[in-house]
């Protein structure tokens, strides 16, 4: 009998954590399929982050290191210049790489670290039950910002591809969705090119995954991903901001 | 015998500098020896000295509280560390800079115009070098012999064209008498 | 014997791990340890190591955290103020159960301090200094050659327990010069089969981590790590007797503190006092055993140090209050003189010496 769909062979079989409707479940998958596709589970070294993705350790076959808040791009660092023939990755939430960690993230991306950075932007902090994110939208109702994301108070959200746009180091800068299925299909692209990009060479790159936490909006997932595609879409627009990939390949 | 020497003067005058000289001195001699700076945003422009601690024995604390051996080049220098001397001991003073004479009469004092001396060579800023010179001479810690050995240790092969003249200025100073 | 050349004490730390196979070096500017990171900018290019100046000292003892997880040896060094901001990560070094060498060049503090030498940082050292039950291994060089000799035995240390060991040298240490035989080339090679290399589909994912949300295997990893610093204590403790033979009187002092120490030794023999020095090598392990053997033995112990009296706990826990311990300190950069300790030991000889 021919097997048409299967579990990718770098997950564990380890149960998710993650609560129903969640979209880590998909990037996971994502990230996964593209390991598999590139024949490289055995030379890929992950580092997870610290939030809702903090056990992916569990849930990637390859070998990973979990590490403190916001510093993936810094272990990452060191794993990739100690070991560079091995492809590494890091996947990170939004209060990891864009608040705790946006030092060791504009860093990473300005040395042109040859990594791969998996940001899924959600808008909230997951883990610790639905705080204010450095990407929270302007207005958006959190826990500590109970009548709506005040601009003169908190700021704005910080949009990390344009951020790091500006600079001259980065190879590629992408920014998708996983809120439907066209979207799926063109963030599976998007990783795996990013993944791509580090074998061959090209450097730094950052795929931000634009995503839903229907438990923490207090949403349906579906209503989530409405949400997605009504609110947080137009304020974080998908598309690449920056490919310096054709360029480095001359 | 272990005799502790104080290098003292302005960031820029080659105290540091003069400390390596002697440090390798004692090194090729087969001395014990230890070598401090100060450090800090003194290095730049301050004040600036220089511990040298040579002995036969190994070396205890590598702070030099109670000179043996004082070099001076500058007034401040001398204002702040005439008293530390031990009896006995040896004040070097830079005397083109420092006008005054030194206060006390149980230290054996040696004033060398070493600028004006450097100057002379068409190398004023060697007068670190005149001073080291003098020291040699004076004080029985280390000897004239195989200078060059030493000297070849600290001017890097960089700076290679400048050991004649450093040569020249530390046996201007060897030679010196007032 | 090698020969012997001139080096800073900064230079021979740096120089020593290069020689003991470490080619991994990340750090940040601060004085008085810079010149450490110069050298390994100057030779890692050249023998196909790594320099990396990190954004922060947060970045780079995560870097050291990452290099480490790969079984390399790797190294970061930097100042008291610095070393504040590397203790997050030192925490989940030792909670992963890594290998690595922190220098700590010690300046005054708390806070910004100062630049000139202290060794105020012996609690944090030695105590814990991030979160959680841990320890380092806590090694004290005294003079540019064992700055470069404690450096090689702290990376064999570390690997051999998995516990990440520091070198705790000061401002002084660091700046002076003096002749030292740098130690011959030596990597001992401690197989890591925990090292996250890619699994190469020939074993099941290795994961460094420090994170157990299941209370009882968090104690039982608690309880583990202990078993291996019982091991660190029982075999580990380190130090120096000098003229401790006959001593009445017994300095204990590290690093800077104790080559003041020795000259004071020295200069109250010379009066007829017996004075005697224990000089703990490591801090962590402490050397107990010898110190409750003086107890015995001794009329008095004097603590000399540049702190306000942090490592005097440990004396008094060592000697169990047989004796009388009394503090002899500098601090804030200031360190004590030969005549200050002399005074001191004078001071309680009084009129039994």
């Amino acid at each position: 009998m021919a097997v048409v769909f299967q579990k990718p062979k770098s997950l564990t079989d380890a149960e998710l954590h993650y609560c129903p409707g969640c979209t880590h479940g998909i990037i996971h998958r994502l990230v996964a399929e593209a390991i598999d596709t590139l024949g490289i589970e055995g030379k890929t070294i992950g580092v997870a982050p610290v939030g809702c993705a903090v056990m992916a350790y569990n849930y990637f076959a390859c070998d990973m290191v979990e590490a403190a808040h916001g510093r993936a791009p810094a272990v990452a660092t060191g794993i990739k210049r100690s070991l560079p023939e091995n492809v590494v990755f890091t996947y990170q939430g939004d209060g990891d790489l864009a608040s705790i960690g946006m030092a060791e993230t504009v860093h990473a991306a300005t040395r042109n670290e040859n990594i791969t950075v998996i940001f899924v932007n959600n808008a909230i902090y997951g883990m610790t039950g639905g705080q204010m994110a450095p990407t929270s939208l302007p207005g958006q109702v959190t826990q500590t910002s109970p009548y709506g994301r005040d601009v003169k108070v908190a700021g704005y959200p910080v949009k990390i591809c344009e951020l790091l746009a500006g600079l001259d180091g980065p190879a590629y800068l992408e920014r998708v969705a996983v809120n439907n299925v066209k979207n799926v299909k063109n963030a599976k692209r998007a990783i795996e090119k990013a993944f791509r990009n580090q074998i061959e060479g090209k450097g730094f790159s950052l795929i931000e995954v634009v995503s839903s936490c229907p438990t923490n909006w207090g949403m349906t997932p579906e209503k989530a991903l409405q949400w997605v595609e009504e609110k947080m879409i137009p304020y974080y627009p998908l598309g690449v901001y920056k490919d310096k990939t054709e360029e480095v390949a001359k | 015998m272990t005799t502790q020497i104080l290098i003292a003067g302005f960031g820029g005058q080659g105290v540091l500098f003069a400390g390596k000289v002697l440090s390798y001195k004692a090194l090729m001699e087969g001395k014990e020896l230890s070598w401090l700076p100060s450090y800090g945003p003194e290095m730049r422009g301050g004040t600036a000295n220089c511990s040298v601690i040579v002995s036969d024995d190994p070396v205890g604390s590598p702070i030099v509280s109670k000179p043996d051996v004082l070099i001076a080049m500058n007034l401040p220098s001398l204002d702040k560390y005439e008293d530390a001397v031990n009896p006995g001991g040896i004040i070097l003073v830079e005397s083109t800079l420092i006008e005054r004479k030194v206060k006390r009469s149980d230290v054996n004092v040696f004033y060398v115009p070493a600028t004006r001396l450097a100057n002379e060579m068409g190398a004023p800023t060697l007068a670190n070098m005149v001073m080291v010179g003098k020291l040699i001479a004076e004080c029985d810690a280390l000897t004239h012999d195989n200078l060059e050995d030493a000297l070849h240790k600290v001017v890097s092969a960089k700076h290679a064209d400048l050991f004649e003249i450093n040569l020249k200025a530390i046996n201007t100073g060897y030679n010196y008498k007032a | 014997m090698a020969e012997k050349v001139l080096m800073k004490g900064n230079e021979a730390i740096a120089e020593a791990a290069i020689r003991a196979g470490c080619r991994h070096y990340f750090g940040y500017p601060i004085t008085p340890q810079t010149e450490l990171a110069a050298y390994m900018a100057k030779r890692m290019p050249k023998i196909n190591g790594v320099f990396l100046q990190a954004e922060s000292e947060i970045a780079a003892i995560n870097m050291v955290y990452g290099v480490s997880g790969t079984g390399k040896r790797v190294m970061t060094s930097s100042s008291s103020p610095g070393i504040s901001l590397k203790q997050e990560g030192i925490s989940y070094i030792a909670g992963s159960d890594l290998p690595c060498l922190i220098v700590n060049v010690q300046r005054g503090g708390p806070g910004l301090g100062g630049i000139q030498p202290s060794q105020s940082d012996y609690f944090q050292a030695t105590k814990g200094g991030g979160h959680g039950d841990y320890h380092l291994i806590v090694l004290t060089p005294d003079s540019v050659q064992e700055m470069a000799d404690l450096t090689a035995l702290a990376f064999d240390l570390s690997d051999k327990y998995r516990v990440p060991a520091m070198l705790l040298a000061d401002g002084t240490l660091g700046q002076m010069m003096e002749p030292v035989a740098l130690p011959e080339e030596h990597v001992n090679r401690v197989e890591k089969p925990w090292a996250v290399t890619g699994t190469e589909g020939k074993r099941k994912h290795n994961i460094i981590n420090s994170l157990y949300l299941v209370p009882e295997q968090l104690e039982e990893k608690n309880l583990e790590r202990y078993r291996r610093y019982k091991a660190i204590e029982e075999n580990e403790a380190r130090f120096e007797s000098y003229m401790m033979d006959d001593a009445e009187y017994c300095i204990v002092a590290f690093g800077i503190a104790a080559r003041v120490s020795k000259n004071a030794v020295v200069a109250l023999r010379k009066e007829g006092i017996k004075a005697g020095l224990i000089r703990p090598i490591t801090i962590w392990p402490f050397p107990k055993k010898v110190i409750a053997e003086a107890a015995e033995k001794v009329k008095a112990f004097v603590s000399v140090e540049l702190s306000m009296g942090q490592m005097i706990e440990d004396v008094k826990l060592a000697e169990d209050c047989k004796k009388p311990v009394v503090l002899c300190n500098r601090v804030g950069g200031m360190i004590p003189t030969p005549d200050q300790v002399i005074e001191t030991v004078k001071k309680i000889a009084g009129g039994n010496a």
